[in-house]
């Protein structure tokens, strides 16, 4: 296939060049009926967002250019089939769970799983197995999925249905992509594979290997990210043994009739421009990435980690174009040094965790903002470093998974004091940022040291969010019979 | 006839024009658009991006103004660092000064240095002096590696719009900070109270400086080809006084020859209008 084409770039050319009269919505008519938002935006921007009509193609039910852009994407990733997505990655993510698993069956997933994982377990009534992540506890990181874990786990539920794998991590932590692809589907069980931020891996040169490369059945990939799609715009691909026509009637559920082209038209560019010119985009990535975590690692006190934590399992790769810099060393949590790069510095950077700091580097960055961010790092060394003791440390709490989440949070409930909530089933998440992991989900027993952990991450200024109780003084529990 | 004139906006609705002879130079480097003409009343002149950087007519005043005003406070300065300064002018006024030991002069972009050797030896002589070491390089990584080195540091940067931006931020002046001796002082360039682009610019400058070194003072000078023609420097140090510890007498002991700068208008230069003055201390 033609990977210079973009169809739907293409089509809606054409169709401005038509100057078809529009008697259909969007009611703003090309812009022209709200000009605040035309002037916001730009005219050039309005004049494509225009609803589906025969020369577009229709995203429920694609035919002609919608079809042949996914066909030529698909080829880019080496896919047997891709789907252009309008509802961010969580969408893609809830497509890949629902079209694999039914209510009652077994998944297998990591504990650090996002939370539109666990929401698609709410929406279709599977029931998660977990497997704890390996953590690396000098940076207080979740790593990758290990062997052993994997094998164990499946041995013990051979009834199993899916596996969920994150690769790469926020981090850049990739798995054993391809051993555990096998180990699974030895025993029939469906691999699917979260790899929000791991678009580059398929253009890029020497990356970690693709979820498409290393046989899984499924892959959600957030265009978005490293791939400079418009936000809210995502992939999911899917590999030879997926029925693809079940797959859009799971996606039509609860996708949009009015997919926006805005968001299309990004993913069909923004995939031209990946297959032509990935690999000089992320060679150039790779190269900032590596000179900011040299001149880093040069200050001092942070260490910006890389592929020296390569242990042949739970890390058996790493992404090189992530910038992860563990702050331990400087008595700072990461959450605070990211605080001080947005008020001190004017640097907004893409998250702290209890221990580290996540730059986001892509194509867009400029060398003297590099510099900047190295900078300011190395000032807020010399004027905040501090006493490392009393640092908190980040854990994970083993889950004790007492139904489906759905169950759970379908059923008669109450709400309970924090404290009044030991031994009960919780109806609803608490997610703690950082680490962003759920503390809690639907259908698990609260334990004194949840609540303990709950208490601790709200004293240290941790965001919790997920319950209906806003400041979290009560989780509804399951009701007693 | 021809009727060649340069135009600058000032704002965009202030213009600024000087009838030109010819086009000298003209290049897009890797950081900028560099060009070079020649005009009847103000002699050669350097833009860059199309923003006047320097005539031959008024440069004295601005390379004046920027380097003696810290060196009659401290006429014992040995080491200086200069961060930009391309065409050369800051380093002629340096050379001036035989105590000096050394001069490092980091400009970004090595055409620019080239193109003034070429077009404006009257500020590129500058660069003969033996004490001078020219660094291509980006300043602020060059800075941030240096500890407790220097007695002077003089950033003469463009405007925080082009390549200069990272002059004018908080982790560049801190590492200023630290680069300093004890008595150190800083010098920058500190754009203009008139036009509000130029006030915004100026203002932002003096709350990052103020917010890294506890003694913080700026002055004035008026240069024609300026926006506005009101243009003012900063004087930053760790404690050391612009006016209270300058050492006049000491500095005119040196008999230096200078057509604006005298130690009389040096304490003038910090005696403010009061509108500035009005602005620097939202953030004092």
């Amino acid at each position: 296939m033609d990977q210079t084409k973009a169809p739907i770039l293409e089509a809606l050319e054409r169709m401005k060049y038509d100057r078809l009269v529009p008697f259909d919505v969007p009611g703003h008519k090309h812009g022209k009926g709200n000009k605040e938002l035309t002037e916001f935006l730009g005219e050039k921007c309005l004049s494509v967002d225009v609803n589906s009509m025969k020369p577009l193609d229709n995203l429920c039910h694609p035919v002609s250019v919608i079809k042949e852009a996914e066909d030529i994407a698909a080829e880019a990733f080496g896919a047997a089939h891709a789907f252009f997505m309008v509802g961010g990655t969580t969408s893609s993510v809830q497509a890949m769970i629902l079209s694999s698993v039914k209510s009652g069956d077994k998944i297998i997933l990591p504990r650090n799983v996002h939370q539109s994982v666990i929401n698609s377990l709410v929406l279709c009534g599977a029931v998660p197995v977990y497997i704890n992540p390996q953590t690396n506890e000098r940076l207080g990181i979740a790593l990758g999925m290990s062997i052993l874990d994997v094998k164990r786990t499946i041995a013990e539920n051979t009834d199993a249905k899916a596996i969920l794998v994150n690769n790469p991590t926020y981090y850049g932590i990739c798995s054993d992509l391809k051993q555990i692809t096998e180990i699974a589907h030895k025993q029939g069980i469906r691999v699917l594979v979260d790899e929000a931020h791991g678009t580059h891996f398929y253009f890029g040169k020497d990356m970690p290997i693709s979820a498409m490369t290393a046989g899984a059945d499924m892959a959600a990939v957030s265009m978005h990210k490293s791939g400079g799609s418009l936000t809210q715009s995502s992939m999911l691909l899917c590999g030879k043994k997926i029925n693809e026509n079940y797959v859009r009637q799971i996606i039509n559920l609860t996708q949009t009739t009015s997919g926006s082209y805005l968001l299309l038209s990004s993913l069909d560019i923004s995939r031209r421009n990946l297959a032509l010119k990935g690999v000089e985009i992320f060679e150039k990535v790779k190269n900032f990435s590596q000179y900011a975590r040299d001149e880093i690692n040069a200050i001092g006190d942070y260490y910006a980690y890389s592929k020296e934590l390569i242990n042949g399992d739970s890390v058996f790769d790493f992404d090189t174009t992530k910038l992860s810099v563990n702050t331990l060393e400087l008595g700072l949590a990461g959450i605070e040094v990211y605080d001080l790069l947005r008020d001190e510095y004017g640097i907004q950077i893409e998250f702290g965790d209890l221990e580290n700091i996540l730059a986001y580097i892509s194509v867009g960055d400029k060398t003297k903002n590099v510099e900047r961010l190295i900078s300011a790092l190395g000032e807020i060394k010399r004027l905040y470093k501090k006493d490392k003791s009393g640092m908190l440390e980040s854990e994970y709490i083993n889950p004790i998974v007492e139904m489906s989440p759905q169950k759970a949070f379908y059923s008669n409930k109450e709400s309970r004091q924090l404290d009044k909530c030991v031994g009960e089933i919780s109806a609803e998440f608490v997610m703690c940022y950082p680490p962003g992991i759920p503390v809690l989900a639907p259908g698990e027993l609260i334990t004194n040291e949840i609540i303990d952990y709950i208490k601790y991450a709200r004293e240290k200024g941790c965001m919790l969010t997920g319950p209906q109780s806003m400041d979290i003084s009560h989780i509804n529990v399951l009701k007693g019979e | 006839m021809d009727d060649l004139w340069y135009s600058e906006y000032h704002t965009p609705n202030v213009r600024f024009s000087i009838k030109v002879i010819n086009q000298l130079h003209c290049e897009q480097s890797n950081y900028q658009k560099i060009s070079v003409f020649d005009s009847f009343e103000y002699g050669r002149f350097l833009t860059l991006d199309g923003v006047m950087m320097l005539t031959e007519r008024d440069e004295f005043i601005y390379h004046e103004m920027i380097t003696h005003v810290p060196m009659a406070v401290n006429p014992d300065i040995k080491n200086v660092l200069v961060i930009g300064a391309g065409d050369g002018g800051v380093a002629r006024e340096l050379s001036k000064y035989k105590n000096i030991e050394h001069v490092d002069i980091v400009e970004i972009d090595e055409r620019v240095v080239e193109v003034c050797k070429e077009y404006l030896p009257q500020t590129a002589c500058g660069f003969e002096d033996e004490r001078i070491t020219l660094h291509y390089k980006d300043g602020l990584k060059f800075i941030r590696h240096v500890e407790n080195k220097y007695d002077l540091i003089i950033v003469d940067s463009t405007d925080p719009s082009g390549p200069g931006e990272v002059l004018f931020t908080k982790e560049f002046y801190g590492n200023c900070h630290k680069a300093l001796t004890e008595n150190g002082i800083m010098v920058n360039q500190h754009e203009s109270p008139f036009y509000k682009e130029d006030a915004k610019a100026m203002k932002d400058a003096h709350r990052r400086i103020v917010g890294v070194f506890p003694m913080c003072k700026v002055y004035q000078a008026h240069i024609p080809t300026y926006p506005s023609g009101h243009w003012l420097f900063g004087f930053a140090s760790k404690g050391v006084h612009p006016i209270k510890d300058m050492q006049a007498e000491k500095w005119n002991e040196l008999g230096l020859k200078t057509k604006y700068y005298n130690t009389n208008l040096h304490i003038g230069a910090f005696y403010l209008p009061n509108y500035v003055e009005e602005m620097l201390k939202e953030y004092e």
